[in-house]
């Protein structure tokens, strides 16, 4: 029994570190923004910060963010699917060397990435900035979040199930609408959270990527993210953090929704990212 | 001496999925296909091989099943039972020959297409649906009609005694439960053969003999024929009308499971059903039998006289006396004797053999006892091989390789070099070292069997090729050792022409 105290103990310890950075640089910041959402300039508590979100352009922002994730997050899973599943048909011992080979850019920090599409796209081949290349830039840059998860799932199922299905009858489409594609789900909804969720508060992808000029088209327009950088960037600490609260509070939701909508539809194998 | 080796033996039998072998590695199967009708058969085999990655999983079978049997495949991991069943469903492609179900070949029809249902090893049930969408899927996929469906499932559910757990998730029900929906939802689509993949291997002991029941129960009231893959030799002799005993690809036996146990067609068969004493022995002639440097009475006939042959003699066959008394034939010392139940288990040593006996009358460790057999006690099985058969070439005057070695041999026929030829090399001209570079060549010890004063040893080359010696020294699986050949014993033969 005494041991057992010990070991326990010493556990215990062993969080600490962990325990003081998540204080300083999770728990801390949150309170912080918490704090500046509440107040104005002068430090006095207001909802004046959150007026600013019936603004037109904020709610505009909102929706572009929103749509360039939504178009990211398929885009990159249309992308994913097929390839994951030719990677579990290749030999295993040439399927590691071509996994890499899709891994590797998640290696090379993300900004150098973007000005890499920036170079070829933009500078190169001459494309206009804007929302396409925002999104070029944004299935670069998430496509192996949406390739892993989903990849892993297809590699560990089990092959006696679709095996099944096809002595029950099923043709090979059947089998993989049924069978297949059902199974995959927890694969497929922890790429997209994984891929929409940073999509949907990116900046930096379309700061560099973005539309820099004149008027614009609607969809060319500021993001969300750049939104509240561009309050930050000004000091305005107080708009700022009301805004970035709505976007926690909007992803808090939007997890929570494909939660309850794959509950119970999904097999146990496979992670979730929650 | 015995325990050891069949300790050996077992974990020859669980490595072995890795590669086959056996004994009879490349001798004709010995098949007693009882001849059917061609309406009676319902699955057939022909010529079916199948190689994976350069190893022989099944090799040449040929297989006619009865319609409405229960038949068993029986064999050691890793014999081809199980590729031979993926094949009948569909599962895999044979290399080569062909698949017929009720003389229609399907050697190309997809599994979704062939009129056969599989119960999976492990269950397999779709994890995403509940009991009874798992049960319907078939009849679904088939755009049955919706109450149909209802009422065929619930049927089936019925049949395995699971009503009322149509609702549930697969995932909540025991080993048992899992299995019991798997194999409804195979019967519910009425196959015309239900395949059977060791279905019961996860289950625990009780629950193995209560499904063995419903299983034999179902079969009996269905009639629909049932192909079901085994390594359990009990499970098998139990449930089977026929029983297929399989090892390294080729099939050993076909027979009823008493058949297969009272006259086992080689030592691989009398080793593999139930617990047997293999001895080598020699026929003298017509019923009369000589092992152990004794004459006995036999009820077989019909071998060349002085035929080398192999006998089983089971544990129960072995009546045991008191010293001195006059029925029996050899005397003996007891070993060890442990009581079993019903039987005292006894390993009694007798002019250098160890049998194993077993009889309700117990006799004492130490004891000197005297033992005998009835000549229907006895049963005579054709030797499979004495002879190690190799093709090569001859590359010199008095050279010939094979087994990519060079060895020099007596050219008493002057077979020119560059000459394809068939080499034997008899069992007593291989000599086995414990240090790899004393031998010719080197392998890898892959199976003994011990037969009575001597083991029979199987030796696996770099080559992929097969050494089989006899050795009065027992070898550890998997042991590096080297062969060595007495290279005038080596007797070169040209290869016919095919021409």
């Amino acid at each position: 029994m005494k041991s057992k105290k010990k070991l326990r103990l010493s556990k215990g310890t062993m969080a600490f570190p962990y325990f003081a950075v998540s204080v300083l640089f999770v728990i801390v910041p949150l309170v912080l923004i918490l704090v500046y959402a509440f107040t104005d300039a002068s430090g006095n508590f207001t909802f004046e910060n959150f007026a600013r979100l019936g603004a037109a352009s904020s709610w505009k922002s909102i929706i572009r963010s929103f749509l360039i994730a939504f178009f990211t997050t398929v885009i990159c899973l249309l992308l994913s699917y097929p390839t994951a599943l030719a990677l579990t048909k290749i030999k295993a011992s040439k399927r590691m060397i071509i996994l890499m080979i899709f891994i590797m850019p998640m290696w090379i920090n993300s900004l150098l990435r973007i000005y890499a599409v920036q170079l070829f796209y933009a500078d190169t081949l001459g494309m206009e900035k804007g929302f396409v290349l925002t999104l070029i830039g944004m299935v670069y840059d998430f496509f192996p979040f949406m390739l892993l998860p989903i990849y892993t799932i297809l590699a560990d199922m089990d092959k006696m199930v679709l095996e099944a299905s096809a002595d029950l009858g099923a043709k090979p489409a059947e089998t993989f609408f049924k069978v297949r594609l059902p199974l995959s789900m927890p694969g497929i909804v922890s790429g997209a959270l994984m891929v929409f969720m940073p999509a949907m508060s990116s900046f930096a992808v379309s700061d560099i990527l973005g539309y820099d000029g004149g008027s614009a088209t609607f969809l060319d327009g500021k993001l969300f993210g750049n939104v509240i950088y561009y309050y930050f960037e000004r000091g305005n600490y107080n708009s700022g953090s009301a805004l970035a609260l709505l976007l926690l509070v909007l992803i808090l939701f939007s997890t929570f929704l494909s939660n309850v909508l794959t509950k119970g539809k999904t097999a146990r194998k496979g992670g979730t990212i929650a | 001496m015995k325990k050891v080796f069949k300790a050996f033996f077992e974990k020859f039998r669980r490595e072995k999925a890795e590669r086959p072998l056996s004994e009879t590695a490349n001798t004709q199967p010995s098949v007693e296909i009882h001849p059917l009708k061609k309406s009676e058969r319902i699955i057939e085999v022909q010529g079916l091989t199948k190689v994976f990655d350069g190893v022989t999983v099944i090799d040449n079978m040929n297989l006619a099943i009865k319609k409405g049997e229960f038949v068993t495949l029986l064999g050691p991991s890793g014999c081809g039972k199980t590729t031979l069943l993926r094949i009948i469903a569909g599962f895999e492609t044979p290399t080569e020959g062909q698949v017929f179900l009720e003389n229609v070949n399907v050697t190309d029809v997809p599994p979704y297409r062939r009129p056969v249902n599989t119960v999976f090893q492990r269950y397999a049930l779709f994890p995403h649906l509940n009991v009874f969408k798992n049960i319907a899927y078939g009849l679904k996929i088939k755009k049955i009609d919706k109450k149909v469906i209802a009422e065929k499932v619930n049927a089936a559910l019925k049949m395995v005694d699971l009503e009322g757990y149509g609702h549930r998730d697969v995932s909540s029900l025991s080993g048992g439960q899992q299995q019991r929906v798997a194999i409804a939802r195979a019967l519910v689509c009425e196959p015309k053969v239900l395949l059977l993949d060791e279905p019961l291997g996860a289950l625990d002991l009780k629950m193995r003999k209560d499904m063995q029941e419903e299983l034999m129960a179902m079969h009996k009231r269905l009639g629909i024929t049932f192909l079901y893959v085994t390594h359990d030799q009990e499970e098998a002799l139990t449930m089977s009308d026929t029983v297929v005993v399989i090892n390294d690809g080729v099939i050993q036996q076909i027979g009823t499971p008493k058949k297969i146990y009272d006259e086992p067609a080689n030592a691989f068969v009398a080793d593999f059903i139930g617990e047997s004493n293999i001895i080598s022995g020699v026929m003298l002639k017509d019923f009369c039998v000589r092992f152990l440097g004794q004459d006995f009475e036999c009820v077989d006939k019909g071998f060349a006289k002085n035929e080398k042959v192999d006998l089983v003699i089971r544990p129960e066959d072995i009546k045991v006396y008191p010293e001195g008394d006059e029925k029996g034939q050899l005397v003996g010392k007891v070993l060890s004797s442990i009581f079993k139940g019903t039987f005292y288990q006894m390993e009694i040593l007798a002019n250098e053999y160890q049998f194993t006996v077993q009889s309700t009358k117990e006799s004492k460790e130490g004891d000197t006892v005297s033992i005998g057999v009835k000549p229907d006690g006895i049963h005579i099985m054709k030797k499979l091989r004495s002879t190690n058969t190799f093709y090569g070439k001859v590359t010199g005057e008095d050279t010939v390789e094979f087994c990519g070695t060079e060895f020099t041999f007596n050219n008493v026929d002057g077979i020119e070099a560059g000459t394809d030829v068939e080499i034997s090399v008899d069992f007593d001209a291989v000599s086995l070292n414990d240090d790899e570079t004393d031998g010719d060549l080197g392998g890898n010890v892959s199976q003994t069997l011990y037969k009575g004063k001597y083991y029979q040893v199987q030796v696996y080359t770099d080559t992929d090729e097969d050494f089989f010696t006899d050795t009065v020294d027992d070898w550890d699986i998997n042991d590096r050792i080297g062969i060595k050949i007495d290279h005038s014993k080596i007797v070169v033969k040209r290869l016919e022409n095919e021409e």
